[in-house]
């Protein structure tokens, strides 16, 4: 069997008595997409913090692609292959759709710290952002500015700000968070899409989405991992059902 | 910057090069013009940090004293020429703005603003204890800085040129920081700095850099501040002072570098005219920059050039 492209191993956070991560093993294998899933308070959040480096765990290990990124900075992790989306849009407002994704761009291929050069007039960041643009639909709306993007585009162009970092695994907080109908459909056509070439780790609440995307399902209950497994045999499960989809699906 | 805006700045520059051809050549007039040139300096170096990176230091005129205190301190050991007195006096403003913003970068927001003028104040007791230049009273610089050997700077047309020249050139320098990659990574963490780590940058040593090449601009500021009034005091790096550049950036209009030129000047003529009606005339002035402030959003450059979208 191939090497985990992520594994978390025994993770574990306290907050006070509480067990936010407790005991948390996971494997995402290279090529699947992992989905997350929990209730409300099952220590979703602070699991990512945990893998993108906001959050120490207490103790235990985020070994990514054989190394061990446990205490590594977040910046360091983006660098080191593990790009993400936030769950609340993040993109830079004042910059054009472009610029957002160019800015990735020029952190990925040679240094930042270049004083002289106008940065819009780099032709091969503005093509190398504008391929990412066309690769999740954006390129026609290359030039807006991105605080005036529909709330599904921003979702796109964080991806697409992501993808240019070339990832080696995509971090998804939620990215159908607050999307409508059409929005979610199109967001849902997208992420099958970036499935063919992207290992992907989804945590994501919609699990009409989750059930359509996922490889393998993890579910997180107060901070433990009861089950993962297939889609078939999360739906099958009986724990899960108690612990999750009774509440949603009902 | 979009080009159709640049001819603004450009403009002022110009007339404030023709000035002393078209009359305005009286003593001064020109030692006004000098002291509005080089406010406009700091200020501009002030706004690229202020509306660039967002840092909204209330500590800029420090950089600008240690630079001009280089100057006294070097001519009273008998080191006159620009060619090593400048470069000293960039140093040490860069140095002082490494050592202040290594600590205070760490921070953000309000706290920023009370740590950089923590620093201010700082310099400003230590500049008051130095009895050897003159403690409390300040010190004279008895001749300006030597240019290769000759006193050029003791000439008020070579001096007033320099000035606009300095001038100029910290704009353009710093118009040309903010759109290169390193100002496009200082920009994004201003208005979003978790999407800058995103992307897998840190923004700190990018605004620790900016922070110190703001800082050196501010140490020629000073250097020129020095030579101008040939006289050096704590009064120069005080927290009063350094609240007049801030101000100067936002009447100009913050996210504007040449808005800070327009500020300085406007900030440096109203100053002396008020104070030329009544001895009282910060009664008006005070009141007149809370109103301006009130009124001009997004400062008098949108005045005369109106932001888009």
């Amino acid at each position: 069997m191939a090497e985990p492209l992520l594994r978390l191993a025994d993770l574990r956070k306290h907050y006070g008595g509480l067990a936010v991560t407790d005991g948390v093993s996971l494997d995402v294998m290279p090529g699947e997409i992992h989905a997350v899933i929990g209730p409300n308070g099952a220590g979703k959040t602070t699991l990512i913090h945990e893998i993108t480096g906001l959050v120490a765990p207490d103790s235990g290990q985020v070994v990514f692609a054989g190394r061990d990124i446990t205490r590594l900075s977040r910046p360091a992790r983006v660098r080191a292959g593990l790009a993400r989306t936030f769950q609340i849009t993040n993109v830079v407002a004042g910059f054009s759709a472009l610029e957002n994704v160019a800015l990735a761009a020029q952190a990925r291929v040679g240094s930042s710290f270049r004083f002289f050069r106008a940065a819009t007039s780099e032709v091969a960041l503005n093509e190398a952002a504008l391929a990412v643009l066309a690769e999740v639909g954006l390129a026609d709306r290359a030039t807006v500015l991105a605080g005036a993007l529909s709330h599904g585009e921003k979702r796109a162009l964080e991806m697409a700000a992501a993808l240019a970092t070339r990832p080696r695994l995509l971090l998804l907080d939620e990215p159908l968070a607050g999307a409508g109908p059409e929005e979610t459909a199109r967001l849902i056509a997208l992420l099958t899409r970036l499935k063919a070439a992207y290992t992907i780790l989804l945590v994501e609440h919609d699990m009409q989405a989750v059930f359509a995307l996922a490889d393998r399902i993890s579910v997180l209950v107060y901070g433990r991992i009861i089950a993962t497994g297939t889609v078939a045999e999360i739906r099958g499960n009986a724990e899960v059902r108690a612990a999750y989809l009774g509440e949603d699906d009902a | 910057m979009r080009l159709r805006e640049a001819w603004l700045p450009l403009l002022l520059l110009a007339a404030l090069g023709i000035a002393p051809l078209a009359g305005f050549a009286a003593s001064y007039e020109m030692t006004l013009m000098a002291r509005m040139m080089i406010l406009a300096m700091a200020a501009v170096s002030l706004s690229f940090l202020v509306g660039g990176a967002g840092l909204a230091s209330l500590g800029h005129a420090a950089c600008l004293g240690v630079g001009a205190y280089a100057v006294v301190i070097l001519d009273a050991h008998g080191i006159t020429d620009a060619l090593r007195v400048l470069p000293a006096a960039i140093g040490a403003a860069s140095a002082f703005a490494l050592l202040t913003g290594a600590i205070a970068i760490r921070t953000s927001g309000v706290h920023f603003i009370m740590i950089t003028l923590a620093f201010g104040q700082m310099a400003f007791f230590t500049a008051a204890s130095l009895s050897a230049y003159g403690g409390d009273d300040g010190t004279t610089l008895y001749s300006r800085t030597e240019l290769a050997g000759t006193r050029l700077l003791e000439n008020r047309l070579v001096f007033h040129y320099i000035c606009l020249g300095a001038l100029a050139l910290t704009w353009a320098a710093c118009a040309m920081l903010l759109a290169s990659r390193f100002g496009r990574v200082l920009r994004a963490a201003r208005e979003n700095a978790q999407r800058v780590e995103a992307v897998g940058l840190a923004p700190y040593p990018f605004r620790l850099v900016g922070y110190v090449i703001a800082g050196g601009f501010g140490g020629v500021a000073g250097f020129l501040l020095a030579n101008a009034t040939e006289f050096v005091s704590p009064a120069i790096l005080s927290w009063q002072r350094s609240g007049e550049l801030l101000f100067m950036v936002i009447l100009g209009g913050v996210g504007r570098l040449w808005g800070a030129i327009l500020g300085a000047l406007v900030f440096v003529l109203l100053e002396t005219w008020l104070a030329e009606l009544t001895p009282h005339w910060k009664i008006i002035f005070g009141p007149l920059l809370v109103v301006s402030v009130l009124l001009l959003r997004g400062g008098l450059s949108s005045l005369v050039a109106p932001r888009h979208g």
